[in-house]
C-alpha cells in the first residue's frame, strides 16, 4: 500500500537536557499520503514535527525525497519542499495578513520563483476569510483566522511534505470541519501531509496510515481504517465520549 | 541670545541631529534582528571618513587589507564547514562574496590612484572598502554567539569596539582628517547662512531614511528582516535564515555608518576614536526610542543634536554631560512605563 516514501525516520531519538522524550521512533510518510500522528498530551508529537524540522537536535536518520539529512538545517529543508506548521503558529503578529502570506513564499523568491502573487490568489481562494481581512494586523485575528493564516502561510511554500501540528487545537466545531475539509483537498493538490492531532476521529477519518504515540514511543500503527477498529484506539482516543482532550 | 544665533544653533543641532537619528535607525535595526547592541557602529563612522580621506591624500588605506585579511579568514572558516556538511554548493558563494568581491576592491584602489578621481568616486570606493566588512564582522563576532543572551552579545560588542579602535589608530595613526566638501557653495536664508555641505547632509539623511522606510515596506527582503524581529522561529519556518537575517542587517548598519562618517568628514574633524561618541549619540536617541521604535528613533536623534549644540553655547565645557545626562530621566520614565514584553507567540 505505501509508495515511495518522501519522508522517512529511522530510530529517531530526542532528548531535553538529560530527559530522552522520543526514544527511537520509526515514522514513514509516503508521497502523496496523510499519516496522522495521535496521542495524548506529553506525548511527544510537537517535540516529534520540532526533530524533523530541524528545530530541536536529534539523533538517529532523517531522509527527505530520497537524501538524508546529515546536517539539518530548518532554512535548508524549507528550500527543500518541507513546512510545519508549529503548534503555537508563531505568525508575525505586528504585519498584515497578506505580508505573512507573501513572507511564506520567501524560500522560493529567493530562489528565483516570482509567482507569489498567483500562489496568494490560489490561498485566498481556499481561505476567502483572509481574503476579506488581507490589511488586517496578523495579532488582531480571531483563533480560527489564526489557524487559517497558518495553513495558508505554509501553503505559499508549496510544499511537497506539509506537517500539521494540531491544526484543531482550540477551534469551535464547525471550523474544526472546516480545517479538516481543507486538508482532504490539499491531499488532491499531491502534497503529502504530516498530520499532528488530539482529535482522533476526525484525523483517521481523513488519513491513510496512523500512528500512536504514547510517551515518547510508537505504541501502535497501520492503516487508518484498521487503527480506528482497534480495541486499544477505540477505547482510548475514540471512547464513547467521542474525542479525548 | 538672539534670533540668529538661535538659529545658528538649531541648524548645528539639526544638521548632527539627522547623522544620529541615521547611526539611531542603524542601531534599532541590528537589535530587534540580530539582538546585539552595536556599539562599533561608530568605528564604522571613523573607518569611512579616514578611508575616504587616505585616498584624497593619496594613501592607501589600512582598512583596505582589514577587508582582504577578513575576507580570507571568513573563507577558511565557512570553507572547512561547508566541507563538513558535505555541502560543496556553498563554495561558489564564499569564492565570490569573501575572496573576490575583496580582490577586485583591491584591485581598484590599488590601480586606480583614488586621489585623482571624482568626489563621487572616491566615496563609492571608500564605501566599497568599509561596507563589506560589516557582514564579515557579524560572521567572525556574533554569528557563532545567535543563541546567545544580550548580555554575552554586549560584552563581545565591547570587545569587538575595543579591537576596532586600536587597528583604527594603526591604520589611521592619531592626527585627525578632514575631507573635501561636496560643495562649496553658499546661502543667505535671512540672517542666515547655510552651506552646501549642510545641505548635503540634511539630503542625504533623508533620502537614506526614505530608502530604509520603503525597503521595509515595499521589499520582501526588508519584510524578511521585520519577520525576524518579531518571531525568530517563525521567521526561519519561512526559510528566513538566521544569519542572512543577521549579515544582512549588519551590512545596513555598516553602510548607514560609513556614509554618515563620509557625510560629516567635511565639517568635523574625524580621529580614529571619534565614531565612539557620535555612535553614543546615536545609541541616546535609540533608547529613547526603547530600542524598537524608527520614528520615535529619529526624533530622539534631533532632540539630542539640539540639545548638544545649545548646551555647547551655554555651557560647552558641560555639553557631553548634558546630553548623556539625558538618557536617565528617559530609562527612569521608561522603566515605569513600558510593560517589559517578551517573545510573544
Ligand atoms: N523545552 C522543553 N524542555 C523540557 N522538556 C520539554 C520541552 N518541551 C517539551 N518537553 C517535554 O517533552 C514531552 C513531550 O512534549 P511535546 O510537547 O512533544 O508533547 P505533545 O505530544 O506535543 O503534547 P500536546 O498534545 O500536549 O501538544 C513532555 O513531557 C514535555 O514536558
Ligand atoms: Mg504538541
Amino acid at each position: 500500500m505505501m509508495t515511495t516514501p518522501i519522508l522517512e525516520i529511522r530510530e529517531l531519538c530526542v532528548s531535553y537536557g538529560k530527559v530522552e522524550a522520543l526514544h527511537h521512533i520509526n515514522l514513514k510518510v509516503a508521497a502523496g499520503q496523510i499519516v496522522t500522528v495521535i496521542g495524548p498530551n506529553g506525548a511527544g508529537k510537537t517535540t516529534m514535527l520540532s526533530a524533523i524540522m530541524g528545530l530541536l537536535p536529534s539523533k538517529g536518520e532523517i531522509e527527505f525525497q530520497g537524501e538524508v539529512q546529515r546536517d539539518i538545517e530548518v532554512e535548508h529543508l524549507v528550500a527543500m519542499g518541507m513546512t510545519l506548521v508549529p503548534e503555537k503558529r508563531e505568525l508575525f503578529g505586528e504585519m498584515s495578513v497578506e505580508d505573512n502570506l507573501l513572507l511564506g513564499a520567501f524560500q522560493r523568491y529567493r530562489h528565483g520563483d516570482r509567482d507569489e502573487g498567483k500562489t496568494m490568489d490560489q490561498v485566498f481562494a481556499t481561505f476567502p476569510r483572509l481574503k476579506e481581512r488581507r490589511a488586517q494586523l496578523a495579532g488582531t485575528l480571531s483563533g480560527g483566522e489564526r489557524q487559517m493564516l497558518a495553513v495558508g502561510r505554509a501553503l505559499m511554500a508549496k510544499p511537497k511534505l506539509l506537517m500539521l501540528d494540531e491544526p484543531s487545537l482550540g477551534l469551535a466545531p464547525l471550523i474544526v470541519r472546516e480545517i479538516f475539509h481543507i486538508i482532504a483537498d490539499l491531499k488532491k493538490t499531491g502534497v503529502a501531509i504530516l498530520l499532528v492531532e488530539q482529535n482522533a476521529r476526525a484525523a483517521l477519518q481523513i488519513a491513510d496510515y496512523g500512528y500512536v504515540l504514547e510517551t515518547g514511543s510508537v505504541a501502535l500503527e497501520g492503516e487508518s481504517r484498521q487503527l480506528a477498529d482497534d480495541p486499544r484506539v477505540v477505547e482510548t482516543y475514540l471512547g464513547l465520549g467521542g474525542k479525548k482532550q | 541670545m538672539d534670533l540668529q544665533i538661535a538659529l545658528l544653533l538649531s541648524q548645528d543641532g539639526i544638521v548632527n541631529g539627522s547623522i544620529y537619528a541615521l547611526l539611531a535607525l542603524a542601531l534599532v535595526l541590528v537589535f530587534a534582528v540580530t539582538r546585539v547592541i552595536f556599539i562599533p557602529q561608530g568605528e564604522f563612522v571613523a573607518y569611512g571618513a579616514l578611508t575616504l580621506a587616505a585616498f584624497q591624500a593619496g594613501k592607501t588605506p589600512g582598512t583596505l587589507w582589514l577587508l582582504l585579511g577578513a575576507g580570507v579568514l571568513v573563507a577558511l572558516i565557512d570553507t572547512v564547514i561547508a566541507v563538513r556538511a558535505g555541502a560543496p554548493g556553498r563554495l561558489k558563494r564564499i569564492a565570490l562574496w569573501d575572496l573576490a568581491l575583496p580582490a577586485v576592491v583591491a584591485g581598484l584602489v590599488l590601480g586606480l590612484q583614488p586621489a585623482t578621481l571624482p568626489l563621487a568616486a572616491q566615496v563609492a570606493l571608500a564605501l566599497a572598502v568599509v561596507v563589506p566588512l560589516g557582514p564579515m564582522l557579524y560572521r567572525l563576532a556574533y554569528q557563532p554567539l545567535a543563541e546567545a543572551s544580550v548580555l554575552v552579545l554586549l560584552i563581545v560588542s565591547v570587545a569587538v569596539h575595543l579591537a576596532l579602535v586600536g587597528l583604527g589608530l594603526l591604520f589611521f595613526g592619531a592626527e585627525g582628517s578632514r575631507t573635501t566638501p561636496f560643495s562649496e557653495a553658499q546661502f543667505n536664508l535671512g540672517t542666515l547662512t547655510v552651506n552646501g555641505q549642510t545641505l548635503w547632509v540634511l539630503g542625504a539623511s533623508c533620502v537614506l531614511i526614505v530608502a530604509l522606510a520603503l525597503f521595509f515596506g515595499r521589499t520582501l527582503y526588508g519584510k524578511a528582516l521585520r519577520a525576524t524581529a518579531i518571531n525568530r522561529v517563525g521567521a526561519r519556518l519561512m526559510g528566513i535564515s538566521t544569519s542572512m537575517a543577521g549579515k544582512l542587517s549588519f551590512t545596513l548598519a555598516a553602510g548607514i555608518g560609513a556614509l554618515s562618517g563620509i557625510l560629516i568628514a567635511p565639517i568635523t574633524t574625524i580621529y580614529y576614536d571619534t565614531g565612539f561618541l557620535v555612535g553614543l549619540k546615536g545609541f541616546v536617541a535609540a533608547i529613547i526610542a526603547g530600542l524598537a521604535s524608527y520614528p520615535l528613533a529619529a526624533a530622539g536623534a534631533i532632540l539630542v543634536g539640539l540639545l548638544e549644540s545649545f548646551s555647547s553655547f551655554w555651557a560647552s565645557a558641560f555639553k557631553e554631560v548634558i546630553v548623556f545626562t539625558l538618557i536617565i530621566p528617559v530609562l527612569l520614565w521608561r522603566s515605569l512605563t513600558s510593560h517589559h514584553v517578551e517573545e510573544e507567540e
